[in-house]
């Protein structure tokens, strides 16, 4: 007795603003493309919300069959709609996050040339996202999951005019091309393991199977293929190459893509098959493997980051890691937490960096900003809020995701957890680095007398074009930014101090409502795990009640691990404080003294050249060579060329039998007919 | 009682004599004459049929194909006259304009 | 057979034209034999009478002369000659060899233009009317073709 629910509206609706924004939407004035993309983007949100007001009189798992796609014998895949309290939580912030992204763009994107065009991607993006989200078998997710590629090469190289942007977008393209190859050889052999791409029965073929007996098997070849594939999607080692580049786009984009939900495709996709991990110890392992060292690398690069834009970059790259790390050691819907409480403080800190950016008029790099809190009140104490919440800082909500983390990797072994701890150290010091360099101190820049550097905010800007309601900037120096874009930073800073709340673990007297509202996704087949634990286990979870009541032990651990993770943040604090405001000078020092250590960390470790010249350059040789010369120049070119040429030497020889001759012609009808009269009588004759 | 291949025979080398005149004249009003004689030896055949299995419709197809060759005859003859005035030879290897 | 192999050995055309007429008179009388009378004097008024009489007119007009020699078609000579005469050499041994379908008896069919006529006007009716104004047509194209250009100037229709 489930009442339809019209699922499919939610991907549908935002498809329809993408298809009328991107045919017509050339025509229209601004205010009515911006209009239409945020009806429709915002439909979608009113209906994720009625679901989710709905949500607790249905049956879970909800299915709805829009319609057959697939049916071959056994293999069945359908356009159908998969809903779960995971697909709920992922609903609702990729459409809230996503609709105040939309808004803000709005007032970031006002004076750019192909505005319409803007957001015709950004509602195909959505479109592709929520499909990806709501799909109820791995194919029609592959269907969201190239889509959301396609959106952000698309949004990645908005400014196609500009050849980093252009082969930045490629780049991201391609590298996530990789992954998905990896995530296409692990759909196949899935479908030879069960027979079928649908979550349920994938659960209910795998379900059964124990770890012992299925560990080393397809299973785990199947797992490490799917984490190939969220490699590439969400930016971890080897594949995280293309997303600091991936902020050639306009900042909404790094916003909404590459923060705060198509990298994290990949940890829902990990997510959806916790079945298959669980019973694939050693894929589990190497994903908790890969996490820990993105997280760690990265963070080391953004320490040295002097484009705030990048260092934001290589911070979700890091982040991302932590998700991966919940993922690999089993809990998920920790996993899950932090990634919504970043899509919260990511999506604000990259939104107030763009409004900064917007601020000064263009300048992306840190060295040229400084003492702005006086100028953009707003953004400054939006961007507070966010730093704050990434660094850790209790009560706010980066401090009970990344908490609960470290809390489950500690309990699976204290390497992940000291790696994570060091690294949120490293966190919270390149953030308030950040917003030490940004904020503080003396202006460096030059915004105040007018001058435009060259980067991106106003790439394609007119500057004779005051009116349609939006101000001049370039006349007022360091500005504010407008109010819509103001709105959506405080909305998500709101988001980033609540947000945490609704997963206080028990260990500090919340009951952690979060876990337990995703306890029907994950622990359903987990009792096949919980026995067994990974080839590098130590000790077991601790037996966790109902309500969270733990033994004494464990509660005590944890609480000390809570205060010697919020220390480490504390002294990331500090040691910003000392060297982007106290004493400005230590750094060059610091820097000059590490030598060359620290010019491979500024240079990303030249992974970028590495990669050139492994994988790239021989490529595209071996491509020119022998694809263009070899297969398409002297094999088919040449077969038509010659095939032209042979049908203009049949006809040049055929040409000599039009000779105006009447006899000759005469001749060659007597000789047919000859041979036809013949050919008749002899017939007759048998 | 004459056999009737006899009279095809004769056909047939009445038209065979006309194809070859065709191919083998110059001039072009020969060439004419050897289609009539074509179309004459053609009309012997019918009438040597129509004998044959008592049916006169085969005179009647021979009266129309009388008719027929007077009228191809005639608007011929038309042509060869306005050929001749543009060409001034009645040579047909001569007349050779739609060569390529 | 004399008058055909005659028209392919003469070399003026004229001479041609009339040894077309012989073959015309000769196949008249085998008409006759056949007992296709109406047929027979058909062929000698319309044949014999009018289109002979009309290739003579156009040769006297034209003032034809003798064939000269010029390059023929090798094409015809080659192909179509040796293949005509294959092909009727073919047919005449076969027909000589098989025998045919029967005999045919002498004057034994009633071709009289009564009979004939009525044929004409019942069963064939519509290509007998068909044939008319192809007839018809004949005449204003030839009309048309053969006027003098000169006197085309004014004229609007043939």
């Amino acid at each position: 007795m489930t009442p339809a629910l019209h699922l499919w509206l939610i991907p549908v609706l935002p498809l329809v603003g993408a298809a009328i924004n991107g045919i017509v939407g050339k025509k229209f004035s601004r205010q009515a493309v911006a209009g239409v993309a945020l009806l429709f983007s915002g439909a979608a949100f009113v209906l994720v919300l009625s679901v989710a007001f709905r949500f607790s009189s249905l049956v879970t798992p909800y299915t709805e069959t829009l319609a057959a796609w697939i049916r071959a014998g056994a293999f069945q895949a359908d356009f159908a709609f998969y809903l779960d309290q995971l697909s709920l939580v992922m609903l609702l912030v990729v459409t809230g996050v996503g609709l105040l992204i939309h808004i803000y763009s709005v007032g970031y994107m006002w004076e750019e040339g192909g505005f319409y065009r803007f957001f015709a991607y950004l509602n195909l993006f959505m479109f592709f996202m929520l499909t990806l989200v709501l799909a109820n078998n791995y194919l029609l997710m592959f269907i969201g999951w190239e889509g959301v590629g396609l959106a952000s090469y698309l949004l990645i190289g908005f400014w196609f005019t500009k050849d980093s942007a252009a082969s930045a977008g490629k780049k991201a393209f391609i590298v996530n091309r990789i992954g998905d190859f990896g995530f296409l050889i692990a759909l196949f052999l899935l479908i030879k393991h069960s027979g079928s791409l649908n979550f349920e029965q994938i659960t209910q073929s795998v379900g059964p199977l124990s770890p012992e007996t299925s560990g080393a098997g397809l299973l785990t070849v199947i797992g490490l293929l799917l984490m190939v594939g969220a490699a590439g999607k969400s930016a971890q080692i080897p594949l995280y190459v293309w997303l600091p580049d991936a902020m050639e786009g306009p900042t909404p984009v790094s916003a909404l893509i590459h923060a705060a939900t198509m990298v994290t495709a990949g940890v829902y996709m990990v997510s959806r098959s916790h079945v298959i991990f669980e019973r694939a110890p050693i894929a589990l392992m190497v994903v908790a493997i890969v996490g820990t060292l993105t997280t760690l690398f990265a963070a080391t690069i953004a320490v040295t980051q002097t484009d705030i834009k990048k260092v934001l970059a290589y911070s979700t790259v890091s982040q991302l890691g932590y998700m991966f790390i919940a993922c690999g050691v089993g809990a998920f819907s920790a996993a899950i937490f932090h990634l919504m409480t970043h899509a919260f403080f990511k999506g604000l800190l990259f939104l107030a960096a763009g409004s900064v950016i917007h601020a000064v008029s263009g300048e992306q790099d840190m060295r040229q900003m400084g003492g702005l809190r006086t100028k953009i009140p707003w953004t400054f104490w939006t961007m507070t809020v966010g730093t704050f919440a990434i660094a850790g800082i209790p009560p706010l909500a980066g401090f009970f995701s990344k908490d609960e983390i470290l809390w489950r990797a500690y309990q699976t072994s204290w390497v992940y957890w000291a790696i994570g701890l060091f690294t949120a150290f490293l966190t919270s010091f390149y953030m308030f680095r950040l917003w030490f360099l940004t904020f503080f101190g003396e202006y460096r820049g030059g915004a105040e007398s007018g001058h435009e550097n060259s980067t991106q905010a106003h790439f394609a800007h007119d500057d004779t074009r005051a009116g349609a309601g939006a101000p001049a900037p370039h006349e007022l120096g360091i500005h504010e930014s407008p109010g819509v874009m103001v709105i959506p930073l405080v909305v998500l800073a709101v988001l980033s101090v609540t947000g945490g709340w609704i997963g206080v673990p028990g260990s500090l007297g919340g009951g952690n409502r979060f876990e337990k509202f995703l306890g029907p996704v994950f622990h359903s087949t987990a009792s096949a795990f919980s026995r067994e634990l990974p080839s590098t286990g130590e000790t077991a979870p601790p037996k966790k009640g109902a309500d969270g009541s733990e033994s004494q032990t464990g509660r005590s651990t944890e609480l000390a691990l809570t205060g010697i993770s919020v220390l480490a943040a504390l002294i990331g604090f500090g040691l910003a404080w000392l060297l982007y405001y106290h004493d400005p000078q230590l750094p060059h020092q610091i820097a000059s003294s590490l030598g060359g250590f620290y010019q491979a960390v500024v240079h990303k470790y030249y992974i970028d050249e590495l990669y050139a010249t492994l994988f790239v350059k021989p490529l595209i040789a071996g491509s020119a060579l022998i694809l263009w010369h070899g297969v398409d120049r002297d094999v088919i070119d040449a077969a038509l060329d010659n095939s032209a040429h042979g049908a203009n030497q049949v006809s040049d020889s055929i040409r000599h039998m039009q000779s105006g001759n009447l006899r000759s012609y005469a001749g060659w009808v007597a000789a047919g007919a000859a041979g036809v009269i013949a050919y008749m009588v002899w017939m007759g004759t048998r | 009682m004459v056999p009737i291949s006899y009279y095809l025979i004769l056909s047939g080398i009445l038209f065979a004599c006309g194809v070859t005149g065709f191919l083998i004249k110059r001039n072009i009003i020969s060439i004419f004459m050897s289609i009539e004689l074509m179309l004459n030896g053609v009309n012997l055949s019918f009438v040597a049929f129509a004998a044959q299995w008592h049916a006169l419709s085969g005179q009647v197809f021979v009266f129309f194909v009388m008719v027929v060759a007077a009228a191809e005859a005639a608007v011929g003859l038309a042509i060869i006259i306005s050929v001749y005035r543009t060409r001034e030879t009645l040579n047909v290897d001569q007349v050779d304009l739609l060569k390529l | 057979m004399a008058g055909a192999v005659n028209l392919l050995a003469q070399r003026h055309p004229i001479n041609g034209a009339l040894s077309l007429v012989v073959v015309m008179g000769s196949l008249a009388v085998e008409y006759l034999l056949l007992g296709a009378e109406f047929v027979a004097v058909v062929q000698v008024i319309v044949y014999a009478g009018a289109i002979m009489v009309l290739f003579v007119f156009v040769i006297m007009l034209l003032n034809a002369g003798e064939e000269e020699r010029t390059k023929g078609s090798r094409v015809a000579l080659l192909f179509g000659v040796p293949g005509m005469l294959l092909g009727s050499i073919l047919i005449g041994w076969v027909l000589l060899e098989r025998g045919g379908g029967g005999t045919v008896p002498a004057g034994a069919l009633p071709g009289a233009p009564k009979v004939i006529g009525w044929l004409l006007f019942h069963d064939f009716l519509l290509p007998f009317e068909v044939t008319s104004i192809l007839v018809l047509i004949a005449i204003m194209g030839a009309v048309v073709l053969a006027s003098h250009p000169d006197t085309d100037q004014g004229k609007k229709e043939g």
